[in-house]
């Protein structure tokens, strides 16, 4: 398809570095165009793209191996080879020792060596009784030889070289930093039919370049015309500062359940074991209680050999009496786990597992105040001992929530954790039967992963059992709980496929990720 | 997290073709697939259901549940006359309790002999929590003559050949050189005396949790009968894993007979007890948890999908069920039965007004003002390494306030105490990222705090740092000045000396009177050591103490 250009608004688009290439353009390389409009390599370039964007030109860059001069080879083609060098010399003398030749030559070891080894496998020279001796023509040693001759053509591109040329390229690449072989750019180009036209084209000069304040105030721009800019043409990147990206998306978690009227709760990532698993009906034998699973805090002065760890404060007694009792022998309609309770491990501190150990200190104001309903949500760290692999980290936000109300129900559940899933972005998850010692009934969430190909689990929920609440209320009232992994539910979108990306805080990244935008 | 590994082709043979309508009905059962391949598939078994811990139990409840009309009513003989065992007062002390059977009419090859070992294997490390809680032995009944004695006695007096062992060694042997004695030593190794089961030709069984005789406690093809044993701390537990165990070989065949068990401490008793235990069946209840109206028929019918039987009003719980606690507990069989993705999910309406937490709010604040300002939010890890939060920032003592965590599997075991050695080590990391760089975190630090519940004090950090060429104390400075008056808060600088900063460029922030915080420029041997390329100047907060 033809396309009709506007020849007044092309020419009144170039750039005042166009404008200087356009009378020389021929089919050419950049650096001899460079050469005759006089203009610097970078500009004749960016002009040339800006150019080519117009249709004016058609570039071919290739990457092109060329020869160069080493360190070496600078100083050499000032100052001579050291052969040369060594040659002039035994010229000079006709003989001379080697330990003269060594110090009069003022070559380093390496480089009398290098030079004498190349003179004798040309049999210029020789070697008798220590001393130094012509052993072919003068006008031979003084004859310019291939390196030289070679060092004098360089740079000079890697391709094309004539055997002689060969020759010496291959004996001066063995030797220290005399040539250098780098790959460069070679930027070639075609001129259009367009470019040929727009070559005869004659130019005003007196367009406008840039609004200054002085443009303003004297009034010069009446009558005369703006130079078109491309407004197409790419432009360099620049970053903004903005918030981490977790923190952006759990700012949005956070918003969901505000507007749903839940209540945030906070707290310490240090927890007993009271709150984070005996007052949620783990027993104390299970395995989450073990170090590989947890974090405890170390003892300096430790004393005990049977609960390891730091231990701290307990609340009041009344609350820990009625867990002891839902543990060793069940409260009201429940047989209990059956073993004996120890309040010592209870004193335990760990980094909190989860942060239901937040939704089970907030029961206990809620039994206090009398607040029914209530609705309180969490979305902080929790902290497991994990190694760590795509899919798991020692670290990981959790966001919690609990609905206590006389007829909250298990249909209820699912509401609530829907809704949450679709403002995150998740049309399609799956809800399966799940295993907590402090929920029943219990539930999975799952999402399918696009990368692994795979459910991935992204945390649970269920009812709080009556073990948990009674001893919080004083009675069973029916509590939706949820504390599904965070970390997991925003990797999709962040286009993350490993966990440990999350908090690399690798700088090019943080400016590049995009902005949390649901 | 347990898995149970299934050969496809022998699952097949219980369950039917496994396609993707099967694989999802195993999800929903509550035995999420955790992994497959061409040949095997596995699934996970929560903790509250060991009794599905074989291809038998397994396959029993998942036939069930798929409508299948199975028979999980299991019957027990009486005993017949030396089916007997003598609980010895001796072994009270150190293992108390022993529940038994006798299972007959079994036919052993490899296969059914594997599946047996891992039965026991799996309840072990599961319910048996690492055979802490309870040890299984199972014995060939031709090889021992009833009735069978379970007694303590000296580790030295206790000489047999244990399992897969060339020859006969004492019980202290045992511990320090076979390798399941090694594996599981500790737990008999404080006790004065150790248990063993004994038949009435005193020839030693299996001295448990540790091992069992390989002469007397060897299933091999010849055998059909079977004693078994379950020994431990908790009667109720021992009796329930019995049951699952004399279950599962039932339904390879076997004929379950009862055993005479003769505590001399705590009373006599037959075992096993294959009787269900009753709960009343409440649809009320059942329906007001999972907000359906579900007739009383139709809960009957679920719960018998979930191999729960029901007279009247009374439900039956299978023997070998461990997990019905409660009431609650058959809700939730009653909704798995019903099905997970058969439940309409519904808002209620309740009001209750939303409130964010405040110091949440001026957290989000200030990263809004230092945002405005340029700054690029980071987010670092809590648990840091003592080189990371002391050493690299040229902290001397830290021994004393260093707060660690036991075993962790990183490298990561310390808690951090300051931001600013997080941000010096992400510059450092990002030496190859273009300048300037221009950082900010808000996040908690830890100190020991003795007066705090848990011990460990736990405030609330901003850290700033800038790093670029020319970078100095103004350029903060100005940036710290800004922050405050954007909070209306007056502030203070007081000079003072820390390690990592310059001397004569270093001061406190000092907010109505309390020292809240420290500003200065980063010495040029911390920047150094840590291969940042640029002048560096940092600031940290105690933004808790502000709010």
């Amino acid at each position: 398809m033809a396309e009709v250009v506007d020849m007044k608004k092309l020419v009144e688009s170039l750039s005042p570095n166009e404008r200087k290439i356009v009378p020389h353009l021929e089919d050419s390389n950049m650096i001899e165009l460079s050469e005759r409009a006089d203009l610097d390599k970078t500009s004749t370039l960016r002009s040339l793209q800006l150019l080519s964007n117009k249709g004016a030109v058609e570039i071919n860059s290739r990457d092109e191996k060329s020869i160069e001069l080493g360190i070496n080879g600078l100083l050499y083609v000032k100052n001579g080879l050291p052969e040369r060098r060594l040659a002039n010399l035994v010229i000079h003398k006709n003989s001379i020792s080697m330990k003269d030749a060594v110090k009069e030559s003022k070559l380093s070891d390496n480089e009398f060596k290098a030079a004498l080894g190349v003179l004798k496998r040309k049999a210029l020279i020789d070697l008798k009784d220590g001393n130094l001796i012509l052993s072919g023509a003068k006008e031979e040693l003084s004859k310019t030889s291939l390196e030289e001759k070679f060092l004098e053509s360089l740079p000079r591109a890697l391709d094309g070289l004539e055997p002689e040329e060969k020759f010496a390229f291959e004996n001066l690449k063995s030797r220290k930093n005399i040539v250098d072989v780098q790959e460069k750019k070679v930027v070639e180009f075609k001129v259009t039919e367009l470019g040929k036209n727009l070559k005869k084209e004659k130019f005003n000069d007196k367009m406008l370049e840039s609004v200054t304040s002085n443009l303003i105030r004297s009034g010069n721009w009446k009558g005369k015309k703006f130079r078109r800019y491309d407004i197409t043409s790419p432009v360099p990147k620049i970053y903004g500062s903005k918030r981490h990206f977790v923190n952006q998306a759990i700012e949005f978690g956070k918003r969901i359940w505000l507007d749903m009227g839940f209540k945030e709760m906070t707290g310490d990532y240090c927890q007993s074991g009271f709150w984070n698993f005996d007052a949620l009906f783990t027993a104390q034998d299970h395995p989450v209680r073990e170090m590989q699973d947890t974090f405890f805090i170390a003892d300096k002065s430790t004393t005990s050999k049977d609960v390891i760890g730091y231990k701290g404060k307990l609340p009041d007694s009344s609350v820990i009496a009625k867990v002891k009792e839902a543990h060793e022998g069940g409260i009201e309609g429940s047989k209990g786990w059956q073993y004996k309770w120890s309040e010592d491990k209870s004193k335990q501190i760990s980094l909190r597992t989860h942060t239901t150990c937040l939704s089970a200190k907030t029961l206990l104001e809620i039994g206090k105040n009398k607040e029914f309903p209530a609705k309180y949500f969490a979305l902080g760290k929790c902290f497991r001992n994990e190694t760590v692999d795509w899919s798991h980290g020692f670290e990981f936000n959790q966001t919690e929530g609990i609905v206590v109300d006389e007829n909250a129900n298990f249909r209820q559940l699912l509401g609530y954790l829907i809704e949450f899933f679709k403002k995150m972005g998740y049309d399609k998850i799956r809800i399966r039967p799940g295993y907590f010692p402090y929920t029943e009934p219990s539930l999975e969430i799952d999402v399918f992963h696009p990368v692994h190909k795979k459910w991935v689990e992204l945390g649970g929920a269920g009812m709080f059992r009556p073990e948990v609440t009674i001893p919080m209320f004083g009675r069973h009232i029916p509590v939706l709980a949820w504390g599904p992994g965070f970390d997991r539910i925003i990797m999709e979108f962040f286009e993350i496929t490993d966990l440990r990306d999350m908090y690399r805080n690798d700088l090019n990244k943080l400016r590049d990720v995009k902005v949390w935008d649901k | 997290m347990t898995t149970l590994t299934f050969n496809k082709k022998e699952l097949e043979e219980k369950i039917g073709k496994i396609d993707d309508n099967i694989k999802n009905k195993i999800d929903m059962f509550g035995t999420p697939i955790d992994g497959e391949t061409e040949d095997e598939l596995t699934i996970e078994v929560f903790p509250n259901r060991p009794d599905l811990l074989s291809l038998q139990g397994f396959s029993r409840a998942f036939n069930r549940f798929m409508g299948g009309n199975v028979d999980s009513n299991y019957i027990a003989e009486k005993p017949e006359n030396d089916f007997k065992v003598i609980i010895d007062k001796s072994v009270k002390k150190v293992r108390p309790f022993t529940s038994c059977a006798i299972v007959k009419g079994l036919k052993f090859d490899d296969d059914t002999i594997n599946e047996v070992i891992e039965i026991q294997e799996k309840l072990h490390g599961s319910y048996g929590r690492n055979r802490k809680k309870l040890a299984i032995g199972i014995y060939p009944l031709e090889q021992i003559k009833l009735p069978i004695k379970f007694l303590a006695k000296k580790p030295d007096e206790i000489v047999f050949q244990p399992l897969e062992f060339p020859k006969e060694i004492n019980a202290r042997q045992i511990l320090s050189q076979h390798p399941t004695g090694m594996e599981y030593g500790d737990l008999l190794k404080d006790c004065e005396e150790y248990p063993i089961f004994e038949d009435s030709n005193g020839e030693i069984l299996s001295m448990p949790p540790i091992i069992n005789s390989h002469k007397t406690g060897k299933i091999t093809h010849n055998t059909t009968d079977v004693f078994i044993e379950c020994s431990g701390f908790n009667k109720e537990y021992l009796d329930k894993t019995l049951n699952m165990i004399v279950c599962a070989l039932a339904d390879l065949g076997g004929k379950i007979y009862q055993m005479n068990v003769k505590d001399e401490v705590d009373g006599s008793f037959v075992s096993p007890n294959l009787e269900n235990e009753k709960m009343k069946l409440d649809a009320d209840y059942i329906n007001k948890n999972l907000g359906l109206e579900l007739s009383k028929d139709e809960i009957v019918e679920l719960l018998n999908k979930m191999g729960i039987e029901t007279r009247d009003d009374e439900v039956l719980i299978p023997a070998y069920r461990t997990d019905i606690l409660h009431d609650i507990d058959l809700v939730e069989d009653v909704a798995i039965a019903y099905g997970y993705d058969n439940f309409k999910p519904e808002i209620p309406d309740i009001s209750t007004v939303g409130q964010e937490d405040k110091m949440s709010i001026f957290k989000k604040k200030i990263a809004e003002v230092l945002i405005g300002l340029g700054l690029t939010e980071i987010s670092s890890y809590h648990l840091s390494t003592k080189e990371k939060q002391f050493k690299n920032i040229g902290v001397r003592n830290f021994v004393d306030k260093m707060i660690e965590v036991l075993d962790s599997k990183t490298e990561n075991n310390i808690l951090r105490d300051s931001l600013f050695a997080n941000s010096i080590a992400i510059l450092s990391e990002n030496s190859d990222a273009s300048y300037p760089q221009k950082i900010f975190e808000l996040g908690k630090v830890f100190s020991l705090d003795e007066k705090s519940e848990t011990g460990i004090g736990e405030s609330e950090h901003l850290g700033v740092s800038l790093c670029y060429e020319g970078a100095n104390f103004t350029d903060l400075k100005q940036m710290l000045d800004y922050l405050m008056r954007m909070f209306d808060l007056n502030y203070e600088i007081e000079e003072t000396e820390q390690d990592g900063f310059i001397d004569g460029r270093c001061g406190k922030i000092i907010v109505e009177g309390k020292n809240v915080g420290v500003i200065g420029e980063v010495s040029p041997f911390v920047l150094r050591n840590n291969k940042i390329k640029m002048p560096c100047v940092s600031m940290e907060l105690n933004v808790g103490k502000l709010y």
